[in-house]
């Protein structure tokens, strides 16, 4: 940041935005719990089931309208994400799959929506949510159709392999199944919408300061890279945002598959 | 705007440690999606899809029936018309050599016909002839009695006159005759 501070006077530099951005006051001073991530949650809560609502409440055989684009949705999740992972069982898990997919999804485009500009999922405790309930539920079934020392025993000793690999590959696969796969599950959402958040909290800060706040001549031009940055950083966000949806029902139905059969 | 909540950043908040508040919320709310984006909806749709899928291969397969029974008839038809085609050439044929066959057979009539015409007039020529003939004799007979009578009534003055005579007559009948012929 030391170009940044070089173009203007001292006392009032450029400071760019930290974690201060995620540190947000209740909404209602007093009610210390509703807080802009809390409404948005909800918020995106009831837009999906709006959505959903209007789309498959009443659902016709010859599609139209809003149905059509949540059919999209519908067919995407499950030909790219159930399907792959799941086979003959994806329908009975497209129901969770299609929610935590939408869900994750209106969370994170939450963070480009006007007004509203806050990834939900940038609080870590919405995708720890998610995270840990798949958690959960993939030991349950884990252990409901492999048996509790099948289970282990699938994840850690898979066959075939010489005998000593295993002194080294059953710790190595207990920890990444059972401590590093809920882990990153959520913390891969989390920091992907943390980072996008400030990147474009820091594009549209530097756009707003050299070309509002502090105008001057030799940083207009960086103002207006600053707005640029942050038209072409909200598309490059959006598929992102898009893309995190997709993995982390991907990985939710890699998880549920993998207990479903043992893969080994 | 930013700068002035910087300044006011508290120091204490770790991003990585969930809110517990947040963390009850998101529970609500995702179970909230879950029951009637998940138990409701989903089923619906899935129900929806699968019906869609069969109408579709419902209508495949009554479009795979129709148009095979469409060729069926149409083969049919074509073997109909085969036939009719066939029926007709056999009743033209037929009509021919009947037609044929008739026309030998007036032919046949009308030759005996013309035959049986030929044979009654020369039936009748003949009867003519022999009338003739027979009218001629009387004739004859007549004309002998005639010429007996003038003999007789005129006097004959010799043999060689008698017999110029008799000569003549018979030349002139002679003559007569062939006339009458």
């Amino acid at each position: 940041m030391s170009t940044l501070t070089l173009l203007t006077a001292p006392e009032d530099k450029f400071t760019p935005p930290g974690l201060e951005l995620f540190d947000l006051p209740p909404i209602i001073a007093g009610v210390t719990w509703f807080t802009k991530p809390v409404l948005l949650a909800l918020l995106s809560s009831v837009i999906v089931i709006a959505f959903c609502w209007a789309a498959f409440a009443n659902p016709k055989i010859v599609p139209r309208g809003v149905q059509n684009v949540a059919e999209m949705g519908y067919m995407f999740v499950r030909d790219q994400v159930a399907r792959p992972f799941l086979g003959k069982d994806a329908d009975r898990w497209m129901g969770l799959l299609l929610s935590i997919f939408f869900m994750v999804w209106i969370w994170n485009l939450m963070g480009v929506v006007p007004v509203f500009q806050f990834p939900v999922a940038s609080h870590i405790a919405f995708p720890i949510v998610l995270a840990l309930s798949i958690y959960i539920l993939k030991i349950y079934l884990g252990v409901k159709h492999q048996g509790l020392v099948g289970y282990f025993k699938n994840m850690m000793f898979p066959p075939g392999l010489p005998k000593p690999i295993y002194v080294l590959m059953a710790p190595l696969e207990f920890l990444s199944n059972m401590i590093i796969a809920p882990f990153t599950h959520a913390v891969r959402l989390f920091a992907n919408m943390f980072a996008g958040h400030i990147i474009l909290a820091f594009f549209s800060l530097v756009g707003f300061w050299f070309l509002f706040e502090k105008l001057t001549p030799l940083g207009a031009p960086l103002g207006v890279i600053g707005v640029v940055m942050t038209i072409a950083m909200t598309g490059f966000e959006m598929f992102i945002q898009f893309l995190q949806a997709f993995l982390f029902s991907m990985l939710a139905a890699m998880y549920i598959g993998n207990s479903l059969h043992a893969e080994h | 705007m930013i700068t002035a909540a910087s300044l006011v950043a508290a120091e204490g908040n770790n991003p990585l440690i969930p809110h517990t508040y947040e963390l009850v919320v998101g529970i609500f709310a995702f179970a909230v999606v879950l029951i009637v984006v998940g138990k409701i909806l989903t089923p619906r749709i899935q129900k929806t899809l699968n019906e869609r899928t069969e109408a579709i291969e419902g209508g495949i397969q009554k479009a795979q029936d129709a148009q095979a029974e469409a060729q069926a008839l149409l083969a049919q038809y074509k073997e109909q018309l085969a036939e009719a085609r066939h029926e007709a050439s056999r009743l033209r044929e037929e009509a021919r050599e009947q037609g044929a066959q008739i026309k030998a057979e007036l032919r046949e009539e009308a030759q005996a016909e013309a035959r049986r015409l030929i044979e009654a007039a020369h039936a009748q020529i003949e009867a003519d002839r022999q009338q003739a003939f027979a009218q001629l004799r009387s004739e004859i007979g007549r004309l002998s009695t005639d010429l007996a009578s003038r003999i007789v009534g005129e006097s004959l003055e010799d043999e060689a006159r008698q017999r110029r005579t008799v000569d003549r007559f018979l030349e002139e009948l002679e003559s007569s005759s062939a006339a009458v012929r």
